[in-house]
């Protein structure tokens, strides 16, 4: 099966650069920005320009998806379309694919088997609409991760905690020490996204599912439910004095001890190595707090936009393919912190947080991502909702999960 | 001194020359009730006491940016932002001209200075060269509506360009200008052209209406009479314009950003770009260096021009 | 003192004018058919106005309030929904506190701007030396982009570096300026910056102003013993009309669009406490691809301005023609 499709892949790509192909500067638009992330996205960049005869051009744009995807689509709206950009898995691009502006991968896909390459297939699935494939995963993020500082329980004479009741009950020996026992930064996705770790550390799994995937409103009004918010509140007062705004500033304050720890998805781990920090021994991470060990299966895609061009399509097709190629997978994994795409990738050289995300993916303990299953309309309400919920204190828990149960009520 | 009086005065009356006067001595007869002063009156001490606490105000950010931007990154984090740089590095402006990394592209802001030239020059031109007849025909040469067209346009000044950016997407689209250089050129007149006009449109009109009359009965028409008599007598307000546009169509970013492509993003997106690329911890000293490195071509302007500018708003935007 | 073109022909002599059709015409054209080609020129060089006017100001306006009726998503596309964006937009915590918000900047704003601008060309209208130091000084910061101001100040205010810890390292333990992360206050912050950027210009057309009164009226109310600010509260800034109305204008366009600024220096926050109108619009357009919420937020904005401009309009432009 696998010489099989490698060489139908071989096939494909030679009779890519049999025909006329000039070289292209394909444009790729993506917002990874930080440290660790344009290591990562370098990885690719490189491969691409050493194994094509085409060059990367690189449209990155900082200040995360919020800022870049309005630049995004307004430039394939506008006509005028980079080659490839990063979308977050799932219904992001929905509507631009139904407008005809991606293009279709179906074909390289069937030839080259990303059936049975990609896993969880679900990852596939999200890629595709009405039966055809129009974006390549490139990876695993999941978000339900504690990240927590063996420094800053040092200071404050406690152990490192193993589960999220831990972390609570030792959180007022690390305000005597003057460390701040959760940080948090201040971007609503953030605020979003704690809370839903939170949910599923709390509330189980099949509570996320009957509200998030069944759109169940009783049960985003239930007692269960009412259980989340109290601990989201108590989490709350645990962050009070964490003031920064960014993420990986929050990520900062608990490499250098400062903060006890950080509910972060695992790109976190990116900051960490950049920081030259070892897992187990300066810091650990706790999946699932630790309660309830899950892991989501969202991630970062890459779609591209359908231009007129032989040539340019191509070289689309190129790198759709090299995106998925083992070498990709393991040395842009590797350095993103994030998880491959392909079972049959070996990370020998992942480090002790990604092996357990790795094994937790391997026993099947997996979940959807909020951006599989909400559309961008609802995760913004949400977003709205949780950052204003995490920063003010007389926002009560009962009146927040009124809202969170209105909200879900009118999700599509 | 007394010259800034002078520029202020656009329909030379009598009584302003005599200020003019007035100013350089002091005149018990003088406007403002001016007595004979002392240099160190209650009143003085009280006057300038005030300004140089308003002045420390106002220069107390650009006083911060400077100092933090020849900062190195242990002294920030200890020291207090107000108090000078113990050890002058120039590593944060090196780095932000020319290091700093947005993605995969580690050469700061010198990408961009260019392209913001570019941008700035045709942008600049055209759209003052559109507004100035704008204004010239709504003040000389009105016709059935045209006020009902100038209203619209103030209307305009109140939207919200982030409104329109949709919209307009879609009107370039249909003229095949998205992605170009000149379609940037196109948004940035349309935008700069209500405020533009309403600048030209009163500095016309305050212009003695005999000499309109006098090139009329001399047979000169519409062309004519804006290159023969309204362009030469309008340099003040041609100087504002100028001074407006280099202003915001440098400072720009959302058009910048949106309606261009990568190699053509101008400074101001690898400004936000390298503010917002938070790698590891914030730089706030290339940050600041960055700031002030993108704030220099206004800047400049404002420095060298600022005397003409007061002038220029003196004559066009008062008289309402 | 505007110059109506068909009005001054009426004092030239006729034989002057002669046969050209591209002239105004004498006081009664004679002729209705030709109405199209008076000003011939002149309407030609109207047209990129006109255009803009028709084609983007009120097209694309037009357009926005067409599909807020919609329940367009990420493209707009014509599913006609009726008011539901608006019950929706109106039942969101998010927008009201950006409504209020608004409203408070707006207040503010004008209020601060109009008055901090009247003082500062006042005292620079006392014949000081150095007026140019002084003047350059105060205008300097309208020559950044509000992204800058943003970041600037958000730095001065953050309470870990900033003014907060300076004042503090002066002995005064107790010292708390954090408006940045207070909710109640952070609007004042952003007004703080937004001041410091834009009072400069508003000094510069009140100082032309006060240059452009005449002498003699200082000198006639010396003369009857008004006490100096009297002067300038009863004589002067009546006389100030129409500075104070372009002023108004600019700082109103400001107020309505004032978005730049509250992202580079609080992004909303903390929470959702500095949230403003033209934030609401342009992430629902974009970040939650909801077209049809965007459009029914800006369609409210616009209306505001409406309500507000067209008296204002009428009165100014409309109602009477000024000498």
């Amino acid at each position: 099966m696998n010489i099989k499709t490698s060489l139908m892949a071989a096939t494909m790509l030679g009779f890519a650069a049999a025909a006329p192909a000039n070289a292209v500067d394909l444009e790729v638009t993506h917002w990874w920005t930080s440290g660790g992330e344009a290591a990562a996205v370098a990885e690719i960049a490189n491969a691409f320009n050493e194994q094509t005869e085409h060059s990367w051009v690189d449209g990155a744009i900082a200040g995360s998806g919020g800022t870049a995807r309005p630049i995004v689509i307004s430039r394939i709206l506008g006509g005028d379309p980079m080659a490839a950009t990063q979308f977050n898995h799932g219904r992001q691009a929905e509507e631009l694919v139904e407008a005809g502006l991606m293009l279709d991968l179906t074909e390289l896909a069937e030839a080259e088997g990303w059936r049975d390459i990609v896993h969880p297939v679900s990852l596939l699935d999200s890629c595709t609409v009405d039966g055809r494939v129009y974006c390549v995963p490139i990876n695993i993020h999941s978000w339900q991760w504690i990240w927590l500082s063996h420094a800053a329980y040092e200071a404050a004479g406690v152990d490192v905690p193993s589960n999220w009741d831990e972390f609570v009950s030792a959180a007022p020996a690390l305000e005597a020490a003057d460390i701040i026992p959760l940080a948090m930064g201040q971007q609503p996705w953030q605020s979003n996204g704690a809370f839903g770790v939170i949910q599923i550390a709390i509330g189980g799994q099949d509570l996320w599912n009957s509200i998030n995937i069944d759109k169940d409103a009783d049960a985003a009004r239930s007692e269960q439910m009412a259980a989340v918010f109290q601990a989201a509140a108590n989490a709350r007062a645990l962050s009070a004095r964490s003031t920064v705004q960014d993420w990986n500033q929050a990520t900062a304050l608990v490499i250098n001890g400062q903060a006890g720890g950080q509910i972060m998805g695992d790109w976190a781990q990116g900051e960490f190595q950049v920081a030259g920090q070892t897992a187990g021994e300066d810091y650990s991470c706790l999946p699932g707090l630790g309660v309830n060990e899950v892991i989501s299966t969202g991630g970062d895609a890459f779609y591209f936009p359908v231009i007129d061009d032989p040539d340019v399509r191509e070289a689309q097709l190129e790198l759709a393919s090299l995106m998925l190629s083992r070498e990709v997978q393991v040395a842009f994994n590797l350095k993103k912190g994030s998880l491959p795409v392909r079972g049959d990738v070996d990370l020998e050289a992942a480090n002790d947080c990604m092996r357990k995300g790795l094994a937790i993916l391997e026993a099947g303990n997996i979940m959807l991502s909020g951006d599989q299953v909400l559309d961008a309309d609802t995760q913004t309400q949400l977003e709205d909702l949780f950052v204003e919920f995490w920063n003010d204190t007389s926002y009560s828990p009962e009146e927040a999960q009124e809202r969170y149960a209105q909200i879900i009520e009118q999700a599509r | 001194m007394a010259d800034t009086i002078t520029l202020a005065k656009t329909r030379s009356s009598v009584a302003d020359s005599l200020r003019c006067q007035g100013a350089g001595m002091p005149d018990p007869n003088g406007p403002r009730g001016a007595k004979p002063r002392r240099r160190f009156s209650r009143r003085n001490i009280f006057l300038y006491g005030t300004l140089i606490l308003i002045g420390a105000y106002y220069l107390l950010p650009l006083y911060v940016m400077i100092v933090t931007s020849f900062k190195g990154m242990p002294e920030i984090r200890l020291g207090n932002i107000f108090s000078p740089p113990v050890e002058i590095t120039y590593q944060p402006w090196i780095r932000a001209w020319a290091e700093a990394c947005t993605g995969l592209n580690c050469d700061g802001l010198s990408r961009g200075f260019w392209n913001s030239v570019q941008i700035l020059i045709p942008s600049v031109v055209l759209s003052i060269a559109v507004a100035s007849v704008n204004g010239y025909a709504l003040a000389n040469w009105k016709f059935k509506g045209s006020e009902v067209f100038f209203t619209i346009l103030i209307f305009g000044a109140f939207i919200p360009y982030q409104v329109m950016l949709y919209p307009i997407v879609i009107l370039l689209r249909e003229l095949g200008l998205f992605g170009d250089l000149s379609g940037l050129v196109l948004v940035h007149t349309i935008f700069g052209m209500p405020i533009l006009t309403l600048l030209f449109r009163n500095y016309f009109t305050s212009l003695p209406e005999e000499l309109f009359k006098a090139a009329r009965v001399d047979g000169a028409g519409f062309w004519g009479i804006y290159f023969r008599i309204m362009v030469p007598m309008s340099i003040p307000i041609f100087v504002v314009a100028v001074i407006l546009q280099v202003t915001g169509i440098w400072n720009d970013f959302l058009f910048g950003v949106i309606y261009t492509r990568p190699d053509q993003y101008p400074m101001t997106v690898q400004l936000n770009n390298i503010v917002n690329s938070v790698q590891g911890v914030k730089e706030y000293n290339v940050n600041m260096a960055a700031t002030l490195l993108t704030g220099l071509v206004p800047l400049t302007i404002y420095f060298i021009s600022g005397k003409l500018f007061v002038r220029g708003i003196a004559a066009g935007a008062v008289k309402g | 003192m505007a110059v109506d073109a068909s009005g001054a022909s009426g004092d030239v002599p006729t034989v002057g004018q002669g046969a050209r059709s591209n002239g105004p015409e004498n006081r009664a054209p004679a002729k209705r058919p030709f109405q199209l080609f008076r000003n011939l020129n002149a309407k030609i060089a109207s047209i990129p106005m006109v255009a803009t006017a028709l084609f983007v100001f009120v097209g694309c306006t037009l357009w926005t309030v067409v599909y807020s009726f919609t329940g367009s998503r990420m493209l707009p596309r014509f599913n006609f929904v009726g008011l539901d964006q608006y019950e929706r937009l109106w039942s969101t915590r998010r927008w009201l506190v950006s409504i209020e918000n608004l409203a408070i900047y707006g207040v503010c704003s004008l209020v601060f701007s109009l008055v901090i601008g009247f003082t500062l060309a006042a005292l620079l209208d006392q014949k000081i030396r150095f007026e140019n130091t002084f003047r350059t000084i105060i205008l300097y910061p309208f020559a950044l982009s509000f992204i800058v101001t943003g970041l600037v100040w958000q730095w001065i205010l953050n309470p870990e570096f900033g003014l907060q810890r300076t004042v503090r390292s002066w002995g005064f333990e107790s010292f708390t300026f954090d408006p940045l992360f207070t909710p109640s206050i952070v609007i004042y912050g952003i007004l703080i910056a937004a001041l410091w950027q834009g009072t400069g210009l508003i000094m510069v057309l009140m100082l032309a102003g006060l240059r452009g009164i005449d002498s003699s009226i200082w000198a006639a109310a010396r003369v009857d013993g008004i006490p100096k600010w009297k002067t300038y509260v009863f004589i002067i800034i009546p006389m100030m009309r129409p500075v104070f109305v372009t002023a108004l204008v600019l700082i109103a366009a400001g107020i309505i669009k004032v978005y730049d600024l509250v992202v580079a220096q609080t992004n909303g926050g903390p929470g959702i406490a500095s949230e403003v109108p033209a934030k609401y619009v342009i992430e629902t357009m974009f970040r939650a691809q909801n077209l049809g919420q965007g459009f029914a937020a800006s369609t409210m904005m616009l209306v505001t301005v409406l309500i507000i401009l067209i008296p204002w309009a009428y009165l100014e432009f409309g109602g009477k023609k000024r000498g």
